[in-house]
């Protein structure tokens, strides 16, 4: 279902079939592990089995004995980096934090944190040799908590001390950073307030659960050049964090993007590359590396477990007046969570006249915390829009209306203080207020309906693109955005609606570093936003080069000629006339051609807010809860592809559903991660959720060309509050800890002990 | 120590030496190079390495290399007819049921598993049939449709050939 009016478009808003589609379903398309090079070695990783301990010795002679071992790493292979800030795709963090993660030093501080690697003439060598190398470890006391972490007792990861906005503490500390924001008078607003809910909440770390494992593989000549295949949401982050860890110079770097099974924001730092380049150079062979689904779990980056608080006050009317939040997130081993995007975007949605936010970024003995969709924004929605809708409930209000009346809006202070632009959180709130669903009555003694509303920045950054023309008129374009999810055609059908030609038409290919522009990862929801504005000013530049050719071509000046169409017409003699492909021919023809690029910074970005309505049952006997019916309403500006903004609704909400009800590390007391496996750590499936219907907003964005904003991140923030606010309204019961297992249904309203 | 097998992989015969210790992921990827079917986790609950075994749904990363002797494979290379997209795949595409793709080979798999031999199942027991195989990207909707489409429309094709087979037979 598509709301709200819009321009026309010939192409955009269509349904073609990807373009890498055909690959996709007959098993041709080439991912991570599918990589094979001549002479390759397969290499495989140990891991530490403690939580936290130091690494007193390692000693490899026994794994390079064994026949058929090419050769070992550990860290002392790695060279010394300094404390530079890297980009991590979205985020930026230390390069010797990132190097150390990828492979120990004198610390391993989380069970999983890679210690060694050995390369071998099979996978079954290398693992037989992983046996055979000796790690002598003295174990430290382990901090897994966040609590736990901030207290000035906790053992600590390092001997930093915590940056705030005070300046540098005192002592050193688990804390790596306090942030805070503040605008309005607290006292005030609390004053004003006749209604205030206080309660705190709780979350544990998730993995972004793509099916893909991790799997690299690299080359390093002898003339010094590296070459890595590999799994990334970003080829060109990947080439600068390597080459950072690698100490080797950016241009020795070529990183070529496989395509990528799926990523959610963990496939955006380097993990094995700098090893199997380091393996390759002391082998001097190809070597590849894989992880197990275990070691995905353990080894690289889930999000933050949390601790969140939050006391807000409203009118017996229902207008907010103040809000105070202070929320504590796990960094993981190293300092990089994402607590401030937390921070900023629990309170995006709404009209907060005063308003004091505290924040802070905590390490604990846990895996590096990655991006995940959103980063931050569900575990700081699933506490405020529980306490939106106890308030709402307070003061008498539908939780809808509740919303509504506080929304906020074009002008509304947005995150980091300047006020927003066109926005579509009221539209949002209207769709899902008339849906069907909403109006339809739900009845049933543990059933419930609840409601919760998001936000998500959506991100800008940097995108390149080439485009050719061949001379049967149909169009290459050259990019360098890793496509999880259909982005080579959501491209391509801009590029084909600025050129005035069919989808179809357009032949997108995704290069490596050296043969194209330099892109920022395919994350943040920006690839169709920045990404399609690169398209559309080379498909300008084009426009621009076929009137000067068709000009030649007609013994016209440029200015008499426009595009129009996908033609190049006269403007006053419409007889004068050349289709985009006459043209393409007739340039050949003449023994020419036409190159046209593009290159963004992607200003203008435009936030996305989403609005979810779903109703739930509580089994009383066994404390699961079944989702019976969802409604997602999300802004998305323009839908290029709908049937893939559909997709990124549906899975976004389905990755939602898994995070609120199943999904969570589950630690024993020495710090080891119980549940590593699809087994244990309980992903839905396809029998665990019902359709989900996506009903598209389109409240165009001023800072595209075509209206985008970014689509995929905001429909996860949602699903963690609703599906809360539902199990409330069936039970009575506020759920403040996740997941909402059924184990913790039955002790939280039913009683089990 | 290697063992000879001789089996039947989207009906050409084929022999290999397998370690009685490799699985049939393992034989199929990295012996026989057909990598349709993916490791998402090597311990059968994703069903990304889905083959049919025998006219049997299997995960090829909990069955044995040694083990299909004798026996016939279908793998995701073996599903289209030539250039002919299956249904399943052409449903695939058509619905939009993938994203990433890496889960794609194994839900055709899986489904073609359960449509040849129950081309009206309905959506809950595709839903259930599906349980097996995970999928993070799409929250299974259009996938659950594409199978439902790719159902009806082989329930038509049969039909037709019948119907056309009778009218021949007239």
């Amino acid at each position: 279902m598509v709301i709200e009016e819009r321009k026309t478009y010939r192409v955009i808003g269509t349904r073609p079939i990807r373009h890498d589609g055909i690959d996709k379903v007959t098993g041709r398309a080439q991912y991570g592990a599918d990589i094979r090079l001549s002479g390759m070695l397969h290499a495989r990783t140990l891991r530490s089995p403690h939580a936290h301990a130091l690494i007193k010795s390692i000693d490899a002679s026994k794994a390079l004995a064994l026949p058929g071992v090419k050769a070992v790493v550990t860290g002392a292979d790695f060279p010394e980096v300094a404390d530079s800030i890297e980009d991590m795709g979205e985020a930026e963090g230390s390069l010797r934090d990132l190097s150390a993660n990828v492979m120990a030093r004198d610390k391993a501080l989380y069970r999983g944190h890679a210690v060694a690697a050995v390369a071998a003439t099979s996978v079954h060598v290398a693992l037989e040799a992983l046996a055979l190398i000796e790690v002598d470890y003295e174990v430290l006391p382990a901090v897994l908590d966040v609590r736990d972490a901030m207290r000035s007792d906790a053992p600590l990861l390092h001997e930093r001390k915590t940056a705030s906005i005070a300046g540098e503490s005192e002592k050193p500390s688990n804390v790596a950073k306090h942030d805070q924001f503040a605008w309005g008078d607290l006292e005030d607003g609390f004053g004003q307030a006749e209604v205030v809910v206080e309660r705190e909440f709780t979350t544990e770390m998730v993995h972004q659960g793509y099916i893909e494992p991790h799997a690299s593989t690299a080359t390093w000549n002898s003339d010094g050049q590296i070459t890595i295949w590999t799994s990334t949401q970003g080829a060109f982050t990947i080439r600068s964090q390597a080459s950072g860890i690698l100490a080797q110079p950016i241009s020795r770097v070529k990183v070529i993007p496989t395509e990528i099974g799926g990523g959610f924001g963990g496939k955006t730092l380097v993990y094995m590359e700098p090893v199997a380049a380091i393996l390759a150079r002391k082998s001097g062979r190809p070597v590849k590396m894989q992880m197990d689904r275990t070691e995905v779990f353990e080894g690289t980056g889930p999000t933050s477990g949390s601790y969140i608080r939050i006391k807000a006050g409203a009118t017996k009317d229902g207008k907010l007046t103040a809000v105070q939040s202070y929320l504590a997130y796990e960094a993981g081993a190293y300092p990089g969570s994402p607590v401030t995007a937390g921070a900023m975007t629990h309170v995006a949605p709404y009209d907060i006249p005063n308003c004091l936010i505290d924040a802070y970024d905590v390490v604990v003995n846990k895996p590096k915390v990655a991006a995940y969709r959103a980063p931050g924004a569900p575990a700081a929605a699933f506490a405020m829009e529980q306490v939106i809708d106890e308030l709402a409930e307070k003061v008498g209000s539908d939780p809808l209306q509740f919303r509504l009346l506080n929304s906020s809006k074009e002008g509304t202070r947005g995150p980091g203080g300047r006020p927003f632009k066109a926005i579509g959180h009221e539209q949002c709130l209207r769709a899902a207020f008339e849906s069907e669903h909403y109006k339809s009555p739900l009845e049933g003694p543990t059933r419930g309906r609840g409601v919760a509303s998001g936000f998500w920045f959506n991100a800008g950054m940097r995108s390149s693109v080439t485009v050719s023309i061949n001379p049967d008129g149909t169009v290459n374009l050259i990019e360098g955005s890793t496509d999880i999810g259909g982005t080579r055609t959501s491209l391509a059908m801009q590029l084909a609606e600025t050129l005035g030609i069919t989808a179809e038409d357009v032949k997108p290919t995704v290069v490596d570093t050296d043969s194209v522009g330099y892109n920022d990862v395919t994350g943040g929801s920006r690839v169709t936003f920045a990404s399609g504005m690169a398209v559309y000013e080379a498909g300008m530049d084009m426009r621009r080069q076929l009137i000067a050719r068709a000009a030649e071509l007609m013994g016209a000046e440029a200015e008499e000629l426009e595009y129009r169409d996908g033609a190049v017409v006269h403007k006053t003699d419409e007889s004068k006339r050349y289709s985009f492909k006459q043209l393409c021919e007739r340039i050949f023809e003449r023994g020419a051609t036409v190159v046209a690029t593009g290159s963004v910074v992607g200003r203008g970005v435009g936030g996305a807010f989403a609005t979810h309505v779903v109703d739930v049952e509580v089994d009383p006997e066994t404390g699961k809860v079944d989702i019976l019916r969802y409604t997602a309403t999300q802004d998305v500006g323009t839908a290029i592809h709908p049937a893939y903004v559909e997709g990124q609704i549906q899975g976004g909400v389905v990755q939602g559903i898994g995070w609120a009800l199943n999904e969570e590390y589950y630690y024993n007391e020495p710090g080891q991660m119980l549940n590593a496996s699809f087994l244990d750590y309980r992903m839905p499936t396809s029998l665990d959720v019902p359709m989900i219907d996506a009903v598209i907003v389109e409240v165009p964005n001023p800072g595209h060309p075509y209206g985008v904003r970014g689509v995929g991140e905001v429909p996860i923030v949602p699903p963690l509050a609703a599906i809360a606010n539902a199990v409330y309204r069936a039970t009575g019961v506020r759920q403040q800890k996740l997941p909402m297992s059924p184990r913790r249904i039955l002790e939280t309203t039913f009683g089990l002990e | 120590m290697k063992v000879h097998v001789e089996t039947t992989i989207n009906s050409e015969p084929v022999e290999l030496l397998a370690e009685p210790r490799q699985s049939l992921l393992e034989v199929l990827r990295d012996e026989l190079g057909l990598t349709g079917a993916k490791e998402g986790c090597n311990n059968g609950n994703c069903g990304a390495c889905n083959v049919i075994l025998d006219g049997r749904l299997v995960n090829s990363c909990c069955v044995l290399a040694v083990e299909v002797s004798g026996k016939q494979v279908v793998t995701i290379e073996g599903v289209a007819e030539g250039e002919t997209l299956h249904p399943l795949q052409q449903k695939f595409l058509e619905e939009a049921a993938l994203q990433c793709g890496i889960c794609t080979p194994g839900f055709i798999v899986a489904a073609k598993a359960l449509l040849d031999r129950e081309p009206e199942a309905d959506e809950a027991r595709v839903r259930y049939w599906l349980a097996g195989n995970l999928c993070r990207c799409t929250g299974y909707d259009k996938i659950v449709r594409a199978v439902l489409g790719a159902g009806a429309e082989m329930r038509n094709r049969a039909s037709n050939t019948s119907n056309r087979g009778r009218t021949n037979g007239y």
